[in-house]
């Protein structure tokens, strides 16, 4: 892996930190009037898979999105624009933060009903093999998203029909306050799932961003060449609230010490420290990268405060192809 | 040049017709390619287009909604079939969540050109699982286009307007018409989403219906006619969109509606036209309108419990009958001989 590559790889998990950080910190102002799922601490595994893709493949996710809507290569300012409700969001304020699109990056959408947007995005596949396109469709979803029935649905058919789709799975043990313990029975890997599916499938640390991007560009270079789906699950850990700004570890669903231990395992700051004491590369010049971050993140910001709001008129519009009411 | 043909011959060369027109456009459902082809309306089209654009599918309806919506939006023109509109209730998740709302939720970015033909079942014993008219469940939600063809004019028209719209259409199509024929042109015309047909003019009362019970408008104008009642008929086609114009013109001339629904009354189709009459020609009333639809339990099973479920031409015929203050005659109610309640004809035997 060579060092431009490490870089990116850093750079891309910093960038879905310091957004993510910065939401958390302007939240309180409540001019983002909208639910907000953020993803701080499981940039790794957002990261490292999406690196593995082209810019014209496709990607969906679910109401954690921002990190793989920003990985994939969506645009900042039209995320932040849309969250704040603007006319300049990516979805003209119609979405929010739950609703992410931008074609441009190959990213389709975002939608919150945990388990949907799955067929959606192996439909996308499905339409590329049958135009003979040699796009891969990277489907992300969570621990939860594996109790439904879509789910198992859509993995059928993804084999059946070898479509080119990699499903990356970010366990983060908790489906809003629900721990695994009480929605999945003990010793059975979600990875297992996809297994006996026929679907070749592995496990990794979430948190190890080299890992995630290797296994990612062997799983995409595997649905590239036609060999069927893969299945990748990433062990990790979101650090705040399911829904919101703030931690949530003192009112008892999870505990204090749990957090610490995967705080612990911070994939931005082990990376920091990786690939300054084993490749090389000096504090300055992650310094210079986070302030480039933090300069974006401040235009965005500026952007989307000192975007219009939409006119009310156009809440009506794009019901239909040509506006039927 | 235009020829007869029976329904569900018309809905079979409206998919041949925009197959050989679209490269995007397939075909996917239970079945679709079986030796049946879902009552002949895909027959022999796999073996013309290939089993890529003509195919089965996993029993998965609702991720198979999902994978439909997603070749729509990047690209594809899916034509999704469910043998009986009940099975389709399994991928209400994908069809209200996300079919409906990708356009609007990415504000324009997306398109979903995806039609999703479902039957209807009536008797035969096709009971409470099998015979459900939810079409309200559909036209209830913004986003969706909800056609029901009577004729098979109609039926292929409408067929090809659905797979040409670059939004999602429900079509719902009522399994006893398919068997009835009328006068199809043989090139690719369209019937246009939203517009209702004036099958029959009249003055003194207006009929409006959709799909199935359009045909028993059309009876119960014959028997009114036989009693000096001049009934209008309007065969809806849309219930989404809706069109409203020539509703409300019907009922402004006769000052009277009847609303004769396939499904249940309650917050139905019906429901939803009389409010429509209420709020924009109530002043053009002479009578209360009135709505025949069905009883407020599912459908039963044995032909002794079926046999007053559906009402039918005489029903509607004394319903105006009443709302005009005249007597309502036995004649009305007599079957002719030879019919049974739970089939279209003699010719129609089961299962089916």
């Amino acid at each position: 892996m060579d060092a431009a590559l490490k870089k990116d790889l850093y750079r891309s998990m910093l960038n879905i930190r310091i957004v993510e950080e910065r939401i958390a910190e302007l939240y309180p102002e409540q001019e983002m009037r909208c639910p907000v799922h953020l993803c701080i601490g499981q940039e790794a595994a957002e990261a490292g898979s999406a690196m593995a893709l082209r810019s014209d493949d496709y990607a969906v996710s679910g109401h954690r999105s921002h990190g793989h809507y920003l990985a994939k290569g969506g645009s900042l300012k039209s995320m932040m624009a849309e969250i704040y409700g603007k006319a300049t969001g990516c979805a003209g304020g119609k979405g929010g933060s739950m609703h992410l699109v931008d074609l441009e990056a190959g990213f389709l959408g975002s939608a919150p009903i945990v388990g949907s947007t799955i067929p959606i995005g192996v439909g996308a596949a499905f339409s590329a093999k049958m135009r003979g396109e040699d796009r891969v469709m990277m489907v992300y979803l969570g621990d939860g998203a594996t109790e439904t029935g879509v789910f198992y649905e859509s993995l059928n058919f993804a084999t059946l029909m070898k479509l080119a789709v990699v499903f990356v799975c970010e366990n983060n043990l908790y489906s809003v306050y629900s721990p695994m313990d009480v929605r999945q029975p003990a010793g059975r890997s979600i990875a297992d799932l996809a297994r006996a599916h026929g679907i070749e499938s592995h496990s990794a640390d979430g948190n190890d961003v080299e890992a995630v991007y290797a296994l990612s560009r062997d799983a995409v270079d595997t649905a590239r060449r036609g060999a069927g789906p893969v299945f990748l699950e990433l062990a990790t850990y979101r650090w705040r609230e399911h829904c919101g700004p703030n931690f949530d570890n003192h009112i008892g669903y999870r505990s204090e010490d749990e957090y610490e231990l995967w705080k612990r395992k911070d994939p931005v700051r082990l990376y920091a420290e990786q690939l300054i004491m084993n490749y090389g590369v000096r504090q300055s010049d992650l310094d210079t990268i986070a302030s480039e971050v933090r300069a974006a993140m401040d235009e965005a910001v500026a952007f989307a405060k000192g975007s219009p709001f939409p006119d009310t008129g156009t809440a009506s519009r794009n019901v239909y192809a040509e506006g039927i009411a | 040049m235009s020829r007869d043909l029976k329904f569900f011959e018309a809905l079979r060369e409206a998919q041949d017709q925009c197959m050989a027109a679209d490269d995007g456009v397939y075909l996917m459902g239970l079945g679709v390619p079986d030796p049946t082809g879902i009552f002949g309306t895909t027959k022999g089209l796999q073996d013309k287009y290939g089993a890529a654009r003509v195919m089965d599918m996993p029993l998965a309806e609702n991720a198979m909604t999902g994978i439909a919506i997603g070749s729509a939006l990047t690209g594809m023109r899916p034509v999704m079939t469910h043998q009986r509109v009940d099975f389709a209730l399994t991928a209400m998740e994908q069809i209200v969540n996300q079919a409906a709302k990708w356009r609007y939720m990415f504000d324009g970015k997306h398109k979903i050109p995806l039609v999703i033909r479902m039957i209807i079942g009536r008797g035969w014993g096709q009971g409470p699982q099998h015979s459900q008219s939810l079409q309200a469940l559909f036209a209830h939600i913004p986003g969706l286009n909800v056609v029901m063809p009577t004729t098979a004019h109609d039926a292929k028209g409408l067929l090809i307007s659905a797979i040409e719209s670059d939004d999602p259409v429900v079509m719902l199509e009522h399994r006893w018409l398919y068997g009835i024929s009328d006068s199809v042109p043989e090139d690719m015309y369209r019937v246009p989403l939203g517009k209702a047909h004036v099958m029959r003019e009249g003055d003194d009362v207006t009929l409006v219906g959709l799909s199935y019970m359009s045909l028993e408008n059309l009876r119960a104008a014959e028997l009114l006619a036989e009693r000096g009642v001049s009934a209008e008929v309007i065969d809806l086609r849309s219930l989404r969109p809706l069109d409203e114009d020539t509703i409300l013109m019907s009922v402004r001339k006769t000052g009277r509606v009847v609303v004769c629904d396939t499904a249940n009354k309650m917050y139905g189709a019906s429901a939803e036209i009389v409010a429509l009459v209420c709020e924009k020609a109530f002043d053009a009333l002479k009578a209360q309108p009135e709505r025949v639809a069905l009883p407020e339990h599912p459908a039963p099973t044995s032909p002794a419990l079926s046999a007053g479920y559906y009402p039918r031409a005489g029903d509607i015929a004394g319903r105006v009958l009443s709302q005009m203050g005249r007597d309502v005659d036995d004649a009305l109610f007599s079957v002719p001989e030879g019919q049974n309640h739970d089939q279209p004809d003699p010719t129609f035997t089961g299962p089916f």
